[in-house]
């Protein structure tokens, strides 16, 4: 019985802990950056506080928006969260993992991505058009780069599936492989971007000249933001933890195994405050760069992945 | 069912030919002959598409000979799994087109006789069906050039533009060039299967048996490579592809660009597969290749457009690309006798063939529907068609959403499995291979991305945001029968989309035909809900739980935060707090599009100036702003103007001869007889 139970109960409780532990990454994130710039900070729970408030304002629609527009939010939200129960976060045996393998992850994303762009487009004003061209030049860029990336982790563990490659990295002895060092440095860049995190796009920021993600969604307001928000913080979290899973996956619980739950959760948590370090470190020596210089960015983070592939086929 | 497939797909072109030789007794009474004439074309198409999903199904080869055309040369036909496939797609989008086109047609009343129309559009399906029943290369070419002319006068039929005729002239050009090569490919087949001197060796039975020397085998399939390319609208033979596709009526470039190029593809799978049996693995290197480049310039090119119908076309230049991949990748595994991985390869190939007839359908009948109410093709100056057109507006986004290769569509299903088959290649023993594998899969990544932005853009522009054009155009949603078309190719995308085992589980006869391995004990090992091509562990993917998974989030989530307490109010959208937003002012096509413009601008010839008009008053401000963009082809320099120059110079040349004297065209013929005289 308990067999049967384990991987439903795994799955519940990485859904319930990715909507929960994503704002308290991003409130993790905001807190060090505040003491890195000397400011006192809201605290780590501050997320939750926004989006509770967002919740119970009133929303308020453009008025040439259609159906597209009303409906986004939701899509957004439910793709993120269908990712969220696929990606192995807390365990490699979950029900839901074989859903999608990292390919279907990648195009589970890019529907959120596509309605958001979408829904920019429908506002009828400059900002959200300029919002989703840009937004979508900095992913047409970046998803080869991130297929690239996780292609080669799916080289050496020779399967696609999250969860296999999870756990063929963690039963194989460590040795330090040229083409993941590669795949890790390209996922890294992309990640930023893909994200929209400095020096890509700046998700504190509502100047005209510069704002990406921030242009599309600048007429949300009440309950659709709270859920755009609340998807992107997910976003992040679930970047983070799909490069954990291809690259750190040791820590990870195996299959049928309850006693590692508590150590997979105090490595996940361990690992996760390292990314937001590591972040934050990025965010305060760097500058936000120009939207042109965004493209050799990615086009260096492809080439990287791209040389990681090769490395495989040829050295490995 | 008494009928063999073979009789019943004969069956349907006799009543195809049939229609188109009644149209014109009706051409008086035009509405009657457009009800009449498209419900008994979409009778056939579906009796034809019977046939060919019977015929796959049943995983049988039917054969007749046809005791009609020269003495001693009857007409082999021959319907196996392949053909019936092809047919089934081709029949299928035909069927959804001749209803939509009930509809459709009727906007030329009044302007022009839609007679030659139904004839032609007859005519033309009744050619691509017999390319595919024909079992003999002499049969192929008549119902080849049946096809390459019944649609070159589909293209001309609005021949009141200069640019239609222009357009038209090219396709037949280049359709003709490309039926030479054919012909000559066959050619050398027929002669290495039975002599040069007699014809027995014409028919593809006799080929198949043949052994041809090495070399000239390679010489076969080059040419029969390059000719169907010429047809399929392979980068860089495409440029007829994008001036004749638009011009056509909008039901006609859907079948065009849905199925008349998946004709070349299976005229490609028939020669390398099953007549020439693939040898070499650079064979399958050269359809990579073509394949990769006509997927990456297709979707650039397609990214620059502000023609509607062109960019689909552009789009469709892609899509080959993409099948070509699959294609040489099914035969480079076929070289190294890796059956399992061909026959992955070749299921995303043709699975792509059937997702791209339907949704590139659906999206030029889409487009056709907003051609109609909008009376013009430039996306610039349209915009906020979703408020109008309640019907369109969904099935073109369904549409959009399938050719992004997207989730749960069916877009997506063939790319994943041609993503399989890239990553499943480290085990091929040629190190040139290794290399150009990663960048193969980088590229069709690129792809797909690129595709995404297009479609995009597509959507936001025509449907979402305000209209942009000048004048206040009344728009009218498209009648029913257009509807009912647009519907039925929709549910086609998304049942192909949730449901692949079912799908890969019914063609597979066909990988097992040609490559001898199946995939779908494997596929379907997991049941009908994981798609695992290989192994479970290697990769899965489960379309109806991400298709389901999503739906039950959105709605519990709409659910739980939808509170009816709170009405939505509605406002202006933001101005900056400066007012006077002008519909003008919203990101146009061209906008949208200017990022790629400027990253990968040296692939294109683009012409950019900007004028500005000063302000009399106040110096330091334009008062007025003219842009003015032109991109061109680039190939069509380097590639088509030096032929097109070389033979209008020749043709000058030669034109010396004629002085439009008889005494002197009599002496040419004496010195011919003369000199023929004394060298035979």
């Amino acid at each position: 019985m308990i067999n049967e139970a384990y991987p439903v109960f795994m799955e519940s409780l990485q859904v319930i802990m990715v909507l929960v532990a994503a704002p308290l990454l991003v409130g993790w994130i905001r807190m060090l950056k505040c003491w890195s710039q000397g400011r006192t900070s809201a605290g780590i729970f501050q997320p939750f506080r926004d989006l509770s408030k967002l919740f119970i304002k009133e929303t308020v629609l453009a008025e040439n928006v259609s159906w597209i527009f009303t409906a986004t939010p939701y899509i957004v939200f439910g793709a993120t969260v269908l990712a969220g129960a696929i990606i192995p976060i807390l365990s490699v045996d979950l029900p839901l993992s074989a859903t999608a393998d990292i390919i279907a992850l990648v195009a589970i994303f890019a529907i959120a991505r596509f309605f958001m762009a979408l829904a920019a487009t429908d506002i009828g004003t400059a900002f959200g058009g300029m919002g989703a061209s840009r937004e979508m030049m900095v992913s047409s860029l970046a998803e080869p780069a991130v297929l690239m990336s996780v292609f080669t982790v799916s080289l050496v563990s020779s399967s696609t599936s999250l969860s296999h490659m999870a756990h063929t990295l963690t039963s194989s002895p460590i040795v330090l492989r040229p083409s993941l060092a590669f795949a890790f440095l390209a996922f890294v860049l992309i990640a930023i971007a893909e994200t929209g995190r400095i020096p890509v796009d700046n998700p504190s920021t509502h100047l005209e000249l510069t704002m990406i993600h921030e242009a599309m969604i600048l007429e949300y307001s009440g309950r659709h933001l709270a859920l755009i928000e609340w998807s992107n913080m997910m976003k992040l979290f679930l970047f983070a933890s799909l490069g954990i899973a291809s690259f750190f996956p040791w820590g990870i619980a195996g299959a049928d195994n309850i006693k590692m739950l508590p150590m997979a959760l105090l490595a996940l948590a361990l690992k996760l405050a390292l990314a937001g370090i590591f972040v934050v470190v990025i965010e305060t020596v760097l500058a936000k760069m120009r939207v042109f210089r965004v493209p050799e960015f990615l086009g260096f983070a492809f080439l990287l992945a791209t040389l990681g592939m090769l490395s495989h086929f040829i050295l490995e | 069912m008494q009928n063999s497939p073979l009789e019943l797909s004969l069956l349907s072109v006799i009543l195809f030919l049939i229609t188109a030789a009644i149209a014109p007794m009706l051409s008086s009474r035009q509405g009657l002959l457009i009800k009449l004439s498209f419900t008994f074309s979409s009778v056939s198409a579906f009796i034809a598409a019977m046939s060919g999903f019977m015929s796959v199904s049943a995983g049988t080869v039917d054969r007749i000979t046809l005791l009609i055309g020269l003495p001693d040369l009857p007409f082999y036909l021959r319907l196996d799994p392949l053909s019936g496939f092809f047919a089934a797609i081709i029949s299928l989008l035909g069927f959804f087109i001749s209803i939509y086109s009930i509809g459709y047609v009727r906007a030329f009343i009044g302007h022009r006789s839609v007679t030659p129309l139904v004839v032609f559009y007859n005519l033309f399906m009744a050619g691509m069906l017999l390319v595919l029943l024909s079992d003999d290369a002499y049969f192929f070419m008549v119902s080849w050039e049946l096809m390459a002319v019944s649609s070159f006068f589909l293209v001309c039929f609005e021949d009141d533009h200069a640019q239609n005729r222009r357009a038209g002239f090219l396709y037949l050009i280049m359709a003709h060039i490309g039926a030479v090569l054919i012909l000559l490919s066959f050619g050398l087949m027929a002669g290495f299967a039975n002599g040069f001197e007699n014809f027995s060796g014409y028919t593809f039975s006799a080929m198949r048996y043949s052994h041809m020397p090495d070399v000239w085998a390679t010489v076969a399939f080059l040419l029969a490579f390059f000719g169907f390319a010429m047809k399929a609208g392979v980068f860089p033979l495409h440029a007829w592809l994008p001036e004749a596709h638009p011009v056509a009526p909008s039901n006609v470039s859907a079948l065009m660009s849905g199925v008349m190029l998946k004709t070349a593809i299976y005229g490609i799978i028939r020669v390398a597969f099953d007549l020439l049996h693939v040898s070499d693995w650079w064979w399958g290197g050269i359809v990579l290749i073509f394949g990769l480049i006509s997927a990456v310039m297709g979707v650039l090119y397609a990214l620059m457009q502000n023609d509607l119908k062109r960019l689909l076309a552009y789009s469709s230049v892609e899509n080959i690309g993409l099948i070509l991949v699959s294609i040489g990748l099914a035969m480079i595994f076929k070289s190294f006798n890796m059956g399992v991985l061909a026959s992955l390869a070749l299921m995303a190939a043709l699975y792509h063939s059937f997702n791209h007839a339907m949704f590139k359908g659906l999206l030029f009948m889409g487009a056709g529907a907003v051609l109609h109410s909008t009376h013009q093709r430039n996306m610039e100056s349209m915009g906020g068609l979703i408020h109008k057109m309640k019907w369109t507006a969904p099935l073109m986004l369904l549409g959009c959403l399938a050719a992004s290769g997207l989730p749960p569509l069916n877009g997506f299903v063939s790319e994943w499995l041609t993503f399989q088959s890239f990553l499943l290649s480290p085990a091929l023993p040629s190190s040139l291979l290794n290399l150009l594998i990663p960048l193969g899969a980088a590229l069709v990544a690129l792809t797909g991305a690129l595709a995404a932005r297009c479609y995009i853009k597509v959507y936001g522009v025509t449907f979402l945001g305000r209209w942009r054009g000048e004048h206040n155009t009344v728009i009218q949603e498209a009648g029913w029968a257009m509807r009912l078309g647009m519907i039925m190719a929709a549910l086609a995308c998304l049942a192909l989309g949730v449901f692949p085992t079912f799908v890969i589980g019914w063609m597979d006869v066909i990988p097992e035909m040609l490559v001898e391995a199946k995939i779908s004990t494997s596929a379907n090992a997991s049941g009908w809900l994981w798609l695992t091509p290989v192994a479970a562990e290697r990769a899965s993917y489960s379309a109806p739980l991400v298709f389901l998974g999503v739906l039950a989030i959105i709605l519990a989530i709409y659910k739980a935060f939808r509170s009816k307490s709170m009405p939505v109010r509605r406002v202006p959208a933001w101005d900056c707090g400066l007012g006077g937003l002008t519909n003008r002012m919203q990101y146009s096509s061209t906008s949208f599009s200017m990022p790629t413009r400027r990253i990968y601008g040296f692939l294109f010839n683009i012409k950019e100036t900007v004028k500005y008009g000063v302000n009399p008053y106040l110096p330091m401000f334009n008062n007025k702003f003219i842009y003015h963009l032109k991109i061109r082809d680039r190939i069509w320099h380097i590639f088509y103007k030096p032929f097109a120059d070389a033979s209008f110079w020749i043709a000058r040349r030669v034109s010396r001869l004629q002085h439009g004297r008889i005494q002197i065209y009599l002496l040419y013929s004496f010195i011919t007889l003369i000199i023929l005289l004394v060298f035979a």
